[in-house]
This record gives C-alpha cells, sequence and structure tokens, in this order.
C-alpha cells in the first residue's frame, strides 16, 4: 500500500502518525512546498515574540520522518491530481502514483483587491515560517507597521512585533477586534489592553496606497513603513476541485474525510465540517481540529473505520498576558458574569450549551468545551452551578465514577 | 498503564493533596520553606459540595485531546501512557486548557506555560506524593486496565 500526503502540517502529521499505528509497512511519502521540518504554524507568532526558537517550534521530533518510515518530498509543489491514473504531477513534472491520497493542503492568505496595494513594496502575510522570517528583516526601532486585519492572525502578528518597532496601527472593516471569536463587551476588554501598543481604525478601510501611506475610507491618512496583510484565509481546494472533486468553500468529505473522488482524502484547513454547535458545514480553520480530521484520516487510509463527528469551532488565544478562551456558536439564551478585566458569556439553547467566551478566566474551560463537543443535555448536570463555575461536582456521581474511578479515560471521543 | 483513581466516598476534603502536590513539584526539601505564607498552585484539585468531595487530577486519557490539540508539540503521550508536557515547547496559549473535559490542566504559577499532573515521575518523588499521603485512600495509584 502506498500512502500519499500532500502537506506537512497538523492535518498531514496526524494523519501519517494515524496510518504508521495501523499499517507499519505501507510506503508513506509526504509532499509539501515549504521546505521546513514539520512546525507549529501558530508559532510564528511567538518567534518574532522571542517566546520560541525555530528548534522548539518543531512539531515533532527531529526523527519523526525516519523513524515511522516517511519519505519526505519537501520544497516540491503538487500542481495536479489526476484521479484516474492515481497520480500526483509535481511542478518539476515528476508524476507520483498513489493507492490512497490525502489532501491536507492548509489555506493560504486572502488577498483582497486594495487599490494601490502594487505601490507597497514592504508588504507581507503571516502565515508561514518563510512569511516570519521575511517580516523579522524588516522589524527594527525606528519602522511603523501598518497590520490589515484585527483578526486572529493580524492580532498575533502585532503581538509578536509590537515591542520590536516603533508603532504598530491595525485596521479592520468590522467594529471591533476579533470579530468572528468576540461580542463587543469582550472585544473591548481586549482592545483597551492592546491599545497599549497599537493604535487601531475601525469601521474604517484602506480607499487606497500610496508606497508608505494609506488613505483610509474615513479619510484618516495611517504613515507606515512596512504593511501586513492579514485580512483572513481561503483554503487550498484547487488539485481536488480541477480533479473533478466535490468542493463547496472548502473540500466536502464525508465524516471519515473521504473526498468524492476514490482513494482521496482530505483534512484540515482546506476541508469544511459540520458545526455540531451551529448545525451547519464551516471551514474550521483552526489546529485540533485540523489534527482530528488528519488523524480519522489516516485511519480510514489504512483500513480503519473511524468517523469525526463533532466538530466544532474552538480557540485560544492571548496576547501579553492575557487569555481569551471560546468556542462553539453564539445563538440562544446567555449567561453573563463581567467585570473591568474578565468577561464570561455562556450560550444556550435546546437544553444544549452551545457556545461561550471566556476572557481572562480559563480555568478549566475544558469542561465547558467538552459539554458543546459532546453535546450534553443539560438536565444531566447542575447547569445553574455550571454556569458559576466549571466543576466535575455539576455531573451526577455515576459520570465521576466512571471518568474519574473507572478505566482507561478518555479524552477525545467520549462519547 | 498505572493511573490515579479516586474514591469520592473515602474523601474528607482535608485539600492534603494540594499541598502534597505543591510540595513535591517546589523542587524544595523543606515543606515550610515551600508552602509557608505562599499561594500554591497544585496540579492536583479537591472539589468541595456540601457533602461530596473529591480530588481531579490529570486522567492520562488513553485519547488526549489536549496532545491532539497542542499548538506547539509541546504535549506528548510516552509509550507508557504519561501525558507529559515540555514546557521549553509550551508557548502558553492554553488550548489544552480550552479542550481537557476534566479541568485538569492549567496555567502554572508564572502563567507563562501550562502545567499538569506527571505523577510525580517529573520530581524527586518519583511516585504520585498526594497518593502516599492521602489520610483516607481516598486517590489510591493502581493498574486497572
Ligand atoms: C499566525 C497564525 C496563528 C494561528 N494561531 C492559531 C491558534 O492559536 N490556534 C489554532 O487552533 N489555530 C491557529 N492557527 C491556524 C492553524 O495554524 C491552522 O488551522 C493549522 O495549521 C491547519 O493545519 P493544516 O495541516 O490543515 O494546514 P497547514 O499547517 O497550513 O499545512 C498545509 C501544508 O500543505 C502544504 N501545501 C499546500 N498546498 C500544496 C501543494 N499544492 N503542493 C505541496 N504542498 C502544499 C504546505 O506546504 C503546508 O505544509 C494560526 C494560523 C496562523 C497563520
Amino acid at each position: 500500500m502506498k500512502y500519499v500526503i500532500i502537506g506537512n502540517g497538523t492535518a498531514a502529521i496526524a494523519a501519517a502518525e494515524s496510518i504508521r499505528a495501523r499499517d507499519g509497512r505501507g510506503e508513506i511519502v509526504m509532499i509539501a512546498d515549504e521546505p521546513y521540518h514539520t512546525y507549529g504554524r501558530p508559532l510564528i507568532s511567538y518567534y518574532l515574540l522571542g517566546k520560541t526558537d525555530a528548534e522548539r517550534m518543531k512539531y515533532r521530533a527531529d526523527d519523526f520522518y525516519s523513524e515511522n518510515g516517511i519519505e519526505t518530498l519537501f520544497g516540491k509543489r503538487a500542481v495536479k491530481l489526476d484521479p484516474e491514473k492515481k497520480e500526483i504531477v509535481l511542478a518539476d513534472g515528476e508524476r507520483i502514483g498513489y493507492d490512497r491520497l490525502l489532501l491536507a493542503t492548509g489555506s493560504r492568505p486572502f488577498d483582497p483587491p486594495m487599490e494601490g496595494i502594487e505601490r507597497v513594496s514592504h508588504r507581507f502575510h503571516f502565515m508561514t515560517f518563510a512569511d516570519a522570517l521575511a517580516l523579522e528583516k524588516e522589524l527594527s526601532p525606528e519602522k511603523r507597521v501598518l497590520i490589515v486585519g484585527a483578526g486572529l492572525i493580524g492580532l498575533k502578528c502585532l503581538e509578536g512585533i509590537a515591542d520590536r518597532v516603533a508603532s504598530v496601527s491595525v485596521i479592520d472593516m468590522a467594529d471591533r477586534i476579533l470579530p468572528s471569536v468576540l461580542d463587543a463587551y469582550g472585544a473591548g476588554i481586549v482592545q483597551r489592553e492592546l491599545e497599549k501598543r497599537a493604535t487601531f481604525y475601525l469601521k474604517d478601510s484602506v480607499a487606497t496606497f500610496e508606497k508608505d501611506r494609506a488613505y483610509l475610507k474615513s479619510g484618516k491618512q495611517v504613515a507606515f513603513d512596512v504593511l501586513v496583510v492579514a485580512v483572513g484565509v481561503r483554503p487550498n481546494v484547487e488539485l481536488l476541485k480541477e480533479a473533478g472533486g466535490a468542493v463547496s468553500r472548502g473540500i466536502l468529505t464525508d465524516d471519515g474525510q473521504r473526498t468524492t473522488l476514490q482513494d482521496v482524502y482530505a483534512a484540515g484547513d482546506c476541508t469544511e465540517s459540520y458545526d455540531v454547535t451551529a448545525g451547519s458545514n464551516k471551514i474550521l480553520a483552526l489546529l485540533p481540529n485540523a489534527q482530528f480530521q488528519g488523524a480519522c484520516a489516516g485511519t480510514n487510509m489504512a483500513g480503519g473505520d473511524a468517523h469525526f463527528t463533532n466538530a466544532v469551532p474552538m480557540n485560544a488565544i492571548g496576547f501579553f498576558g492575557s487569555h481569551i478562551l471560546t468556542a462553539g456558536s453564539y445563538v440562544g439564551e446567555t449567561y453573563e458574569e463581567k467585570s473591568e478585566r474578565t468577561y464570561k458569556k455562556l450560550f444556550y439553547a435546546d437544553g444544549k450549551l452551545k457556545g461561550f467566551i471566556l476572557v481572562n478566566m480559563p480555568e478549566r474551560a475544558g469542561i465547558y468545551t467538552s459539554l458543546l463537543r459532546n453535546a450534553v443535555p443539560l438536565t444531566e448536570v447542575d447547569f445553574e452551578a455550571l454556569k458559576r463555575e466549571p466543576g466535575l461536582m455539576a455531573f451526577s456521581a455515576s459520570y465521576r465514577a466512571e471518568k474519574l474511578a473507572g478505566a482507561a479515560a478518555s479524552g477525545a471521543r467520549e462519547e | 498503564m498505572k493511573r490515579i483513581y479516586v474514591n469520592e466516598k473515602w474523601c474528607l476534603g482535608c485539600h492534603l493533596c494540594e499541598y502534597e502536590c505543591a510540595f513535591a513539584n517546589s523542587g524544595l526539601t523543606d515543606m515550610v520553606k515551600a508552602l509557608k505564607g505562599k499561594v500554591i498552585h497544585p496540579k492536583i484539585r479537591v472539589e468541595d459540595g456540601e457533602e461530596v468531595h473529591f480530588a481531579v487530577n490529570c486522567r492520562h486519557c488513553s485519547d488526549p485531546i489536549c496532545v491532539h490539540s497542542c499548538i506547539a508539540g509541546a504535549l506528548s503521550q510516552g509509550a507508557d501512557g504519561v501525558v507529559g508536557i515540555d514546557t521549553d515547547k509550551c508557548v502558553g496559549c492554553l488550548t489544552c486548557v480550552l479542550v481537557c473535559p476534566y479541568g485538569a490542566i492549567m496555567p502554572a504559577a508564572d502563567g507563562h506555560v501550562a502545567q499538569k499532573c506527571m505523577l510525580c515521575i517529573d520530581n524527586v518523588c518519583g511516585e504520585p506524593n498526594c497518593v502516599k499521603y492521602c489520610l483516607n485512600n481516598a486517590i489510591v495509584y493502581e493498574e486497572r486496565d
């Protein structure tokens, strides 16, 4: 059996590990256009911050590929999938046959059309280690940086560079920062903290760029030396799409990560997931989701029978010591606790916890996450107690007996 | 593997395990120096109800969601089943805290990394100190799989 994996990120690694857990002999080939040993993509901001380095960023040990008998073709780009011949074509023309193929191609930065952008010579994305290294070369105490996008990636970039440059400005069309994970109150807490390090231009956008100046729709101007565009990501679906596989916004798969093409699987940022809290398909460009999908795909590629059925958006993000933990969908009734620096908001509907926002109160948040991932009926727990404080006391004695006194517990799939 | 199991019927809610945990992980040999007047950050936590008390620490899950979710590759499960954290690699994002269904992994005292029970193999005790000093055998360390 020959397994070919396109990608070398979280989904790809998880799949390779799952394949090896079941099949010690099959051939595994990993192809990636990035030339590096696998690294934690989210760590690129921590690299600029000085909290990690190239060595510690490695997502797996140095001997990972050799230990697992994986042939690596890094620094090579796959340009075509031929499902009839069961071959992948690389940019240099080489053709690689497969019995089972995994597309773990991740996503790429979205580049919205912006007038005059071609006039900006020092412009960057913030997706890859190469991006971080290139940006790092530009960082110096007199530089002014403009970040377009106040989402997760733009603001992690801000955290990474704030202390290495003269000033950072952040602009976003939304009326608040982190609009995909925070409501107005939560965003306010975080923004007040971040305003010590950056100037924000919200509900605004760039009308046109000059070489080193942005003219905003509001009439304001921002002078800058370095521009970072971080307005979102788009899934890398082209290989499958051009081969005739089903794609909506992301690659469509069943709950075993099979695409509509025979023997072709997909996992991670390039796919859509069925968000159980929303009851609809979404692109969950988040690392844990890539791992769960990759592991599921790998198991199935190697002849197992895995199903990934409880995808939910969930994100932990921090800035300068503050922590924002969020999950699920913000629908239904709410429970709130607010203070100057902390915020808890729980969302519940149909007798289930649907989502939560926790700002600077991370303690035991996973108890909430497990409630919503597993769609636990709130009648089975003391929800009033849980609202105030996540704890196992609010669960039945029999649940506790099973989880704390029972044999091998399982964290991931605990249905 | 050998795991820590909790029998809530026997737990008195004395919280001694929390102090023994903090002491074991303090790196100090003098309990007074390690604990007196200090805010402790144990890796085990006792929950107190009106009548029920019990301790919670890492279950060393067979399918550990914290390991799967770690963005840094800092959490891993050894061949012995122990879920360990490499605090050199950890960047303190708290994704593990976000996903642990037991609430058994938490920010470390300095807030920069996460911490979790490693069954005292990461300190001088070598075997779980909380179990050793549990007054009423409410926490035990056994092979049950
Ligand atoms: C700055 C930043 C911070 C983030 N922070 C967080 C966070 O805190 N928490 C979180 O959950 N998520 C975070 N994310 C998102 C997270 O990094 C992704 O969800 C995750 O990396 C997705 O993994 P993946 O395996 O699907 O794709 P990727 O890790 O993107 O891997 C895709 C791979 O495919 C390869 N590839 C793609 N196309 C081709 C081709 N045609 N030929 C050859 N190779 C190809 C690439 O080289 C790459 O190796 C962050 C992302 C960024 C950029």
